[in-house]
């Protein structure tokens, strides 16, 4: 039996999918309903001080014909009144004892203010709280969202005023909009923070209408950046979580945000070492039916791997993140095409040709154009793997014997050591001794 | 009679090449991004049994296959033939928003066949779990597509189930009648396989009526369905009918389906009598088995022709002549068909469906020379067997049920598929088979 049962810094669920704090988690119907439909928990949509919305929240980044590959919104924290959003979280844990109901939080950087709200969230029965440390537009000009969490002094200090009085777990919700996360993620550790929460959106701008030269979105003529989300800041994502989760100095449990659309994107978020992990785009793409696949893909995925629970998965894959002075210089792959697979779009020949190495071959045969690897001269990239689109047409095999590794640490000690400086053609005598050739 | 050439064992594997083929996952994953996942969508709302069709779609791009073919099994327990054979153009694949986008309309019956295939082939047991047996047990008369839906879900609701069919092998229409480029016998012997490690018991050449009397029947078990279909083609009625070189369209298919090919002798020059979707199922087997000239003659005209557009196309594609506005008054010859004597109509006052009547074109009488005929004139109707059964209730050839319930005039007694409907698809007759099933497990249960 599978069990998909989590604890993400004290907040249990039956599941790892949460509705990320955003739209589709603002009111009670909206939670509720998204429960019926099976997910584990909720960030309820950000709650705080009064604020007015504008029309035109929302930018897409579309891709050819994909919609939706981003979202970029200019959204503020919830516009609904403080009293409602409370008593709808209150009614919302009663009827649904089971599920993880975290209560996002965003309030003027004062103590009396911010210990005020988390009691009172507390007094709704919540299993949580999410300090919103991110919004990157409207409310950071207030001194709230990413300006508090773009300097690791604040960070600390409203997250120490919070676990002061808190009797609930505190998860804080970091922004991307730094140079080094891991800065903003130790102060609140040190502020005693039961988790954290990574990403928020990052900033942007969709683009232009070239017609009316109007940004997009446009609030009547004046447009701002936004924050990113959706599919497009996966990659950035995982690497944010992958940092926070190998940091020895934070050592906190993660919930994974950003760009998780479907249960391979969460497996990937969980293997970094989240607990759980929070979806807001695919939602407001699709709707909460996705939980469907998320939970069914992820059993039947964890099934076919031999797993069983979440923690034996989570963080599986943190160890292999290493410096690049540790790879090793002496693993050789060449490119291989599948000549009965091939269907002869010649994309892999003019990448290849025009940005990577001429290695690749392009001969008439048969009417044909057959491309074939010149592999004394494949410098084993992979561009043409990636640009080819035919599933397993083009694979990157091992040359190498394995018999030897080197990597530039090593080199460059033992270069020490012989008291040999870093040359070009101290370089070059390394490489002509393991047969390598660079033109 | 005076036969076709046979042809080599390549050429018949030719002909009968399967139509569509499989997606590879590649081209799969392909068409399901294609998919825009619509709410509420209208390609649900036309599949009879409404699979999840967005759903499933969506779990194929996701790389989850396997919760794909569970998504269709939800629905649908013949969802194998029903993928290869369902008329998807007036179904699912008609309904889809990208036709009115002006685009081509997503591939559902490809994409269904690979998930299902992705499971079957997977070796994965059952996808759902049964409830523990509750004591009670169901008879089934008939193995085609409704008997084996209402078995299947029956036996998930905790039911001991027993089929009886009077065939040698299960399956029904679906092993006996679909043409042999869209599904083969190894096809729906694989449904009826799934179906039995189900716990679902099926013997064979049991015919209810005569090996066991269906009062035995009611006797062992606390409910019936009745899923016997419809029988051989209906008779012409002319003079000739006896010659040799004339057959049923349903009795040549089943032959085609089961036996070997080149086995089968075939006319050179053929007239099928009708336009439904069997006729053309004959005319375009007659053709793939080596006859040299094949003929539709129907006595309405091409806009009052039943057959359904893709099979029309097919049909015109594999050079079958449409002798339209034509009916056959005697088929002539000696001791076998020579030819076939007709007569010209045109079309008149419309009748009460709507539909203008043929009415003959006086002096119109002439001959077209064949060597075989094959009558597609729909199938026969088992009131002999049903009319055995106790307060059951029949009218214009259709047995009467519930149209929620499925249940008959006698309380015990459920049914469903060809026998209740006239004759309609596969599809149709696994909605039936799944309904009836709860409408059996409420009245069992006491549940209104
Ligand atoms: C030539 C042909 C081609 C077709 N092609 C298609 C197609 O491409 N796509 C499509 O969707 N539909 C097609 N259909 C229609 C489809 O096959 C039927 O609608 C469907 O099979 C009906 O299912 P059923 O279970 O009601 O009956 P059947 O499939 O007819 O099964 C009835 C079963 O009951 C058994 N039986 C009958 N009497 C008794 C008895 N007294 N005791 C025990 N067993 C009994 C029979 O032997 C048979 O196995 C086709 C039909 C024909 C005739
Ligand atoms: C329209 C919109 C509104 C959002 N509002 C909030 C918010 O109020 N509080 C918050 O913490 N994050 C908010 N977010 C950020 C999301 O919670 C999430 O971190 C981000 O969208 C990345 O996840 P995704 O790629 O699944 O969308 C918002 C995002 C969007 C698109």
């Amino acid at each position: 039996m599978i069990d998909l049962s989590t604890d993400c810094g004290g907040i249990k669920s039956p599941n790892p999918f949460w509705l990320a704090s955003a739209p589709p988690s603002n009111s009670a119907y909206q939670n509720c309903k998204a429960f019926e439909a099976g997910w584990g928990g909720t960030v309820w949509k950000t709650i705080g001080g009064p604020v007015m919305n504008v029309c035109n929240r929302y930018g897409s980044l579309e891709l050819n014909r994909e919609k939706l590959v981003g979202i970029n919104n200019v959204e503020l924290i919830s516009d609904r009144n403080i009293e409602t959003n409370l008593k709808e979280i209150a009614e919302t844990k009663r009827l649904w004892s089971d599920r993880a109901v975290v209560v996002s939080l965003m309030v003027e950087s004062k103590k009396e203010a911010w210990q005020d709200i988390v009691k009172r969230t507390i007094d709704t029965g919540a299993d949580g709280i999410e300090l919103n440390y991110g919004c990157p537009h409207g409310m950071s000009e207030r001194g709230m969202g990413a300006a508090v969490g773009q300097v690791p002094e604040y960070c600390k200090m409203i997250t120490e005023w919070v676990t002061e009085v808190s009797s609930i777990p505190v998860l804080v919700k970091l922004t991307p909009n730094v140079t080094d996360i891991r800065f903003p993620a130790r102060a609140v550790k040190q502020a005693n923070a039961d988790g954290i929460a990574l990403i928020n959106t990052i900033n942007s701008i969709m683009g232009i209408d070239l017609d009316t030269l109007k940004i997009l979105p446009s609030v009547a003529g004046k447009s701002s950046h936004g924050g990113f989300a959706g599919p497009a800041v996966k990659p950035i994502a995982l690497h944010m979580v992958s940092q926070v989760a190998n940091d020895p100095e934070v050592n906190l449990p993660i919930s994974g945000v950003g760009g998780i659309s479907t249960w391979r994107d969460a497996a990937e978020f969980i293997l970094l070492g989240s607990s759980s992990v929070q979806i807001c785009t695919a939602v407001m793409h699709y709707g909460f039916r996705i939980i469907d696949d998320l939970i069914e893909g992820l059993t039947n995925w964890m099934e076919s791997k031999g797993f069983s629970t979440i923690d034996e998965i989570k963080g599986k894959a943190l160890n292999q993140i290493s410096d690049f002075g540790n790879f090793d210089l002496l693993h050789k792959t060449v490119a291989r095409i599948d000549q009965g697979k091939c269907i002869h779009c010649n994309l892999c020949y003019i990448s290849c040709e025009d940005a990577a190495h001429q290695a690749i071959d392009l001969k008439k045969v048969n009417g044909y154009n057959e491309t074939t690897v010149k592999e004394e001269e494949c410098v084993g990239c992979s561009l043409c793997a990636l640009v080819c689109p035919v599933d397993e047409c083009i694979t990157m095999v091992r040359v190498d014997d394995e018999s030897a590794s080197k990597t530039w640490n090593e080199l460059t000690s033992e270069f020490k050591d012989q008291g040999k400086p870093l040359t070009w053609e101290n370089l070059a005598e390394f490489q002509k001794k393991y047969g390598i050739e660079i033109h | 009679m005076n036969r076709a050439n046979k042809l080599t064992d390549e050429q018949y594997e030719n002909n009968f090449e399967e139509l569509t083929p499989p997606f590879t996952r590649n081209s799969a994953v392909s068409e399901a991004f294609r998919c825009l996942y619509c709410f509420d969508a209208p390609c649900i709302r036309a599949c009879p049994t409404h699979i999840d069709i967005p759903t499933f779609i969506k779990k194929i791009l996701t790389g989850n296959p396997l919760g794909s073919a569970k998504t269709i099994y939800e629905s649908n327990w013949l969802a194998l033939t029903c993928a290869k054979a369902c008329p998807v153009d007036d179904l699912c694949e008609g309904a889809c928003v990208l036709n009115e986008k002006g685009e081509k309309p997503i591939q559902i019956g490809r994409l269904q066949r690979y998930s299902v295939e992705y499971y079957l082939d997977s070796g994965k047991g059952n996808l759902f779990n049964k409830k523990s047996f509750n004591g009670k047990s169901v008879g089934i008369i008939g193995s085609g597509p409704a008997g084996l839906a209402c078995g299947a879900e029956l036996s998930l609701l905790g039911y001991k189930v027993e089929i009886y069919e009077s065939d040698k092998v299960p399956g029904g229409l679906n092993t006996w009648g679909i043409a042999p480029y869209k599904t083969r016998q190894y096809d729906s012997l694989r449904e009826v396989e799934l179906i039995k490690n189900l716990g679902v018991t099926i013997h064979t050449c049991v015919t209810i009526g005569q090996t066991i009397s269906f009062d035995e029947l009611l006797n062992r078990h606390d409910a019936i369905f009745i899923g016997i279909g419809l029988g051989e083609s209906e008779n012409l009625d002319i003079p000739g009918e006896n010659l040799k070189g004339v057959s049923g369209a349903v009795k040549l298919i089943k032959e085609i389906k089961k036996e070997k090919w080149s086995s089968i002798d075939i006319g050179r020059r053929v007239a099928v009598i009708g336009a439904g979707n069997t006729s053309i199922d004959a005319a375009t087997n007659a053709k793939r088995l080596g006859a040299e000239e094949v003929t539709i003659i129907y006595r309405r005209s091409e806009n009052e022709m039943p057959a359904n557009n893709f099979e029309y196309e097919l049909a015109k594609s594999d050079g079958i002549i449409f002798k339209f506005l034509t009916s056959p008054i005697e088929i002539i010859g000696n001791s076998s068909v020579e030819g076939l004597r007709c007569l010209k109509m045109e079309l008149g006052e419309k009748d009460e469906h709507g539909r203008r009547k043929p009415v003959p074109v006086p002096n119109s009488e002439f001959e077209i020379p064949v060597d075989m005929v094959i009558t597609a004139l729909g199938q026969k109707f088992n009131a002999e067997f049903l009319e055995l059964i106790p307060d059951i209730k029949i009218s214009n050839r259709k047995l009467l049920v519930d149209t929620d319930t499925y249940q008959t005039g006698n309380p015990k007694v459920f049914a469903g598929g060809d026998c209740i409907n006239g004759g309609k698809e596969v599809v149709n007759a696994a909605y039936d088979g799944k309904q009836a099933a709860h409408g059996i497990d409420r009245f069992l249960t006491n549940t209104p």
